[in-house]
C-alpha cells in the first residue's frame, strides 16, 4: 500500500503540451505512472508523440479516461483557474507544480473545493515508489519501502531520500507538499493517512521555519501516532528573523515560525529533531530499535 | 512587497480609509513651502519600513514653516537606529501630516491564518504601541475573526469585533465600513498584512488611520503593475533587487551576516546548506536559490552577486543533481569562473546525484575542491574561510 496514489492511479496533465509539462509526462511514463491523457485548451483531439489523447477541457479528458488524479503545469496567473476547472471536472487529487501562485488566489481555492485534495501549489509532487510518480522529482534516487516521507522542499527531500535509500530505508510514499503559506495538504493530513497506511511502518517529516505546520504535526504525532517512529528536520534553523529565504512560507516573523518553537513542539511528541539530514537515517535505526517486532 | 508608510495610506485613500491630512516631502524646501501655505501644527513622520521608528527619533512636530524646514533637514539623510533594526535605515522622504486631537487610539490588522487558511481580523482598543505586547499582557483584549473568503466581509463582522473589543461609543458608526475597506484592499491587492495602528477617535468625533503597514505578496504584483513599479522606482529590499537584476525570483537572494557564500539549487537545500555551514562552526554570507537547471550564465551571475559583497571569505556551491545532470553543471561552473571578471575566492562544489562523478571529475581538473556530502562540503568551506586548507 502507499498514501494518495497507487500504480492503478489514472493521470493526466494539465499543460502537457507545454514545455515542462511535455517533459515531465515523458519522465512519469518512463517511471510506469498511468498518463491516461492531457490538457491543452485548442488541442483537443490531438495526440503527443507517445500517444496519450490531449483534450481542450479537464472534464473532457474525465469523461474520456476515468482520471481521477490530475498534475498542473501551467503559469503562476492560471494556477487557481487549473485547480477550479479539476475540481468542477470531479477530478479527486491534484498536484499542483507552478511556483508563484498568489497567495490569494490560493486561499479563495482552498476554502472553494471541498471533496478534492491539492497537492501544493510550489511542489516537487508525490511518488510512491516503484509504483507511481505523479512529480518532479529525480526517481532513481527514491526506492520501495516502508517511511514514509513528508517535506515543504523538493532538493531537500531529494538530499534525504537519498541518505535513506543508501542507509537502506525505502519508501512507501513522498509527498512533496510544498514551501508556500497556502498550501492544499498539510503535514497532519499525510501524517493521519501515513497512520492508517499499514505498508508505512515509519515517518519522516522535513520542515523548514515559518508558519505552524510543523507545530500541529507535532500535536497529531503525539495524540495519533504510538506504533510508527516518527523523526523530524527543520530547515532554516540558521535563519535571522524577517528574511525570506526562497520559499513565500519561510520566514520567522515575530514569535511564529521559530526552529525553537517547533523543536520544543517535536521533543514533547517524543520525536527526534536532526541536526542535519545525514543524521535523519541512524536516527530512524534507533527508533525503530524502540518498537517491539 | 512592504510598502511606506505613504504608499499605504495611497491605497487607503483608494479604498476609502480616512487618513490625516497632509503631504508626501523628499526635501526641506518642500516641506517648508507646504507649512507656509497650511498654518498650524505639523507631524514630519520618517519613511522608513523598520520598526520603533518614534523610539529611534523618526517623528517630529512642528508649529511653524521654520522649524518644519530645520527639523526635515534634520531628519533627510539620518540613519534611525532601533532595538528591531540596529543596523539602522536611512531616511529618504517625509510624510507631514497635521496633529490630530487624539480622544482614543485602537487597533485593527487583517492577515493571512496559514494554519486555518482564512484571513483574520484583530481588533484591540488598546492601540498605538506594539500588538505583540498586547497580546502578552492582556491577550483577552485582543479579539479576533476568520472571515470565509467565499462569503466576504458584512458589516456585522465590525459591529460584532467593535462590540467584544469593547472600543469607545465614537467608533461605533465608522468602524464597520473601515473593516469593510480594509478587507477590500486585503483581498484586492493580495495583502499578507494590512494594519492601522493606532486607528485613531479624535476629539472633533473623526474615525482616522494615523498609521499604515501593508505587505503585498510578491506573487500577486503582477495585477498591479502600477504599486510594481513603485517597488522599481525606489527598491525597498537591496537584496530584492539585486536577485531581479541577474534574473533570479524576488526572494532567491538574502544577505546575511557570515562570510561563506552560498550557492544552491532549490530553497530547502539552500536554508539546509546555510544550516550545515553553521553546524561546522561558520555562517553563511548569503541565501542564493540557484533554481532549476543551473545555466552557466545564471551561475556566473549569482558568483558575481554573491562575491560582490566583500565579507565573502569562501564559497560553497550545492547542487544536487537530479534532473539537472552534474557533468553540465560542473562544465558550467568551470566556463562561467573561467573569465577574470570575477572576483576568486576560495570554492567548494558539492555535486551528487545523475552524473555526479563525471561531474566532480571535471571540477578535480579545473582545481576546484569537488566533495561528495554537504557536510563535508560545508567542514572545508568552513575551514577555507578561515584561511586554512
Amino acid at each position: 500500500m502507499s498514501i494518495f496514489l497507487d500504480k492503478n492511479s489514472k493521470v493526466i496533465v494539465q499543460g502537457i503540451t507545454g514545455r515542462e509539462g511535455g517533459f515531465h509526462t515523458q519522465r512519469m511514463l518512463a517511471y510506469g505512472t498511468k498518463i491516461v491523457g492531457g490538457v491543452t485548451p485548442g488541442k483537443g483531439g490531438t495526440r503527443i508523440e507517445s500517444g496519450q489523447p490531449v483534450f481542450d477541457t479537464v472534464k473532457d479528458a474525465v469523461e474520456a479516461t476515468g482520471a481521477t488524479h490530475s498534475i498542473i503545469f501551467v503559469p503562476p496567473f492560471a494556477g487557481a483557474d487549473a485547480l477550479w476547472e479539476a475540481h468542477d471536472a470531479g477530478i479527486k487529487l491534484a498536484v499542483c507544480i507552478t511556483e508563484g501562485i498568489p497567495a490569494h488566489d490560493m486561499l479563495r481555492v482552498v476554502n472553494t473545493t471541498a471533496g478534492m485534495r491539492i497537492i501544493g501549489g510550489n511542489c516537487p509532487g508525490i511518488i510512491s515508489p516503484g509504483k507511481s510518480l505523479v512529480g518532479i522529482m529525480p526517481a532513481h534516487v527514491f526506492k520501495e519501502g516502508n517511511v514514509g516521507m513528508i517535506s515543504r522542499s523538493g532538493t531537500l527531500t531529494y538530499e534525504i531520500v537519498d541518505g535513506l535509500t543508501r542507509a537502506g530505508f525505502g519508501q512507501s510514499t513522498c509527498v512533496g507538499i510544498g514551501g508556500d503559506p497556502i498550501i492544499g495538504t498539510t503535514f497532519v493530513d499525510c501524517l493521519r493517512a501515513f497512520a492508517g497506511d499499514p505498508e508505512t511502518t515509519a515517518i519522516v517529516v522535513a520542515g523548514e521555519i515559518g508558519g505552524s505546520d510543523e507545530e500541529d504535526a507535532a500535536a497529531f504525532i503525539k495524540d495519533h501516532i504510538a506504533d510508527k517512529p516518527v523523526v523530524a528536520f527543520i530547515g532554516g534553523r540558521s535563519a535571522p528573523e524577517g528574511k525570506r529565504l526562497g520559499h513565500a512560507g519561510a520566514i520567522i516573523s515575530g514569535n511564529t515560525g521559530t526552529p525553537e518553537s517547533k523543536v520544543k513542539a517535536f521533543g514533547a511528541a517524543g520525536v527526534p529533531v536532526a541536526d542535519r539530514p545525514s543524521e535523519i537515517p541512524r536516527l530512524l535505526a534507533e527508533r525503530l530499535k524502540l518498537v517491539p517486532a | 512587497m512592504k510598502l511606506m508608510e505613504y504608499q499605504g495610506k495611497e491605497l487607503f485613500r483608494r479604498v476609502g480609509i480616512p487618513t490625516p491630512n497632509g503631504v508626501f516631502a523628499t526635501t526641506a524646501d518642500d516641506v517648508r513651502t507646504y507649512i507656509a501655505a497650511h498654518p498650524g501644527s505639523w507631524v514630519l513622520k520618517s519613511q522608513v519600513l523598520m520598526g520603533g521608528r518614534g523610539k529611534a527619533g523618526g517623528i517630529k512636530f512642528a508649529d511653524d514653516a521654520q522649524q518644519g524646514e530645520t527639523l526635515a533637514r534634520e531628519l533627510i539623510g539620518k540613519t534611525l537606529k532601533s532595538v528591531q533594526n540596529p543596523a539602522g535605515e536611512q531616511v529618504k522622504s517625509l510624510l507631514v501630516e497635521e496633529k490630530v486631537d487624539i480622544a482614543s487610539e485602537a487597533y485593527v490588522s487583517i492577515a493571512i491564518d496559514r494554519a486555518a487558511r482564512k484571513p483574520v481580523v484583530l481588533v484591540t482598543a488598546q492601540g498605538g504601541m506594539d500588538v505583540e505586547e498586547v497580546a502578552e499582557h492582556d491577550p483577552d483584549a485582543i479579539k479576533k475573526y476568520w472571515i470565509d473568503p467565499a462569503s466576504g466581509y458584512s458589516p456585522f463582522i465590525g459591529r460584532l469585533l467593535a462590540f467584544a473589543a469593547k472600543l469607545p461609543d465614537g467608533y461605533r458608526k465608522a468602524f464597520p465600513s473601515i473593516l469593510g475597506a480594509l478587507y477590500t484592499l486585503f483581498m484586492d491587492y493580495g495583502a499578507n498584512l494590512v494594519e492601522i495602528n493606532p486607528l485613531v477617535l479624535t476629539k472633533d468625533g473623526r474615525v482616522i488611520a494615523s498609521d499604515a503597514k501593508v505587505d503585498l505578496d510578491d506573487n500577486g504584483l503582477y495585477k498591479h503593475p502600477d504599486i510594481a513599479a513603485w517597488n522599481k522606482a525606489a527598491p525597498a529590499d537591496e537584496d530584492q533587487a539585486a536577485a531581479v537584476a541577474i534574473g533570479l525570483g524576488m526572494s532567491n537572494y538574502a544577505k546575511l551576516d557570515g562570510t561563506i557564500g552560498v550557492i544552491a539549487n532549490g530553497a530547502g537545500l539552500g536554508m539546509g546548506t546555510m544550516d550545515a555551514i553553521r553546524n561546522a562552526g561558520g555562517a553563511a554570507a548569503n541565501f542564493l536559490d540557484i533554481g532549476g537547471g543551473a545555466q552557466a550564465e545564471l551561475v556566473k551571475k549569482s558568483y558575481n552577486l554573491v562575491t560582490s559583497d566583500p565579507k565573502v571569505k569562501a564559497m560553497f556551491i550545492n547542487i544536487f543533481g537530479g534532473i539537472t545532470r552534474g557533468d553540465q553543471v560542473a562544465k558550467g561552473i568551470v566556463e562561467a569562473l573561467a573569465g577574470d571578471d570575477v572576483r576568486k575566492v576560495p570554492l567548494v562544489v558539492r555535486l551528487t546525484g545523475t552524473n555526479a562523478e563525471e561531474g566532480r571529475a571535471i571540477l578535480d581538473r579545473a582545481g576546484f575542491v569537488p566533495v561528495e556530502t554537504m557536510d563535508e562540503g560545508a567542514a572545508r568551506a568552513v575551514a577555507l574561510a578561515n584561511g586554512s586548507n
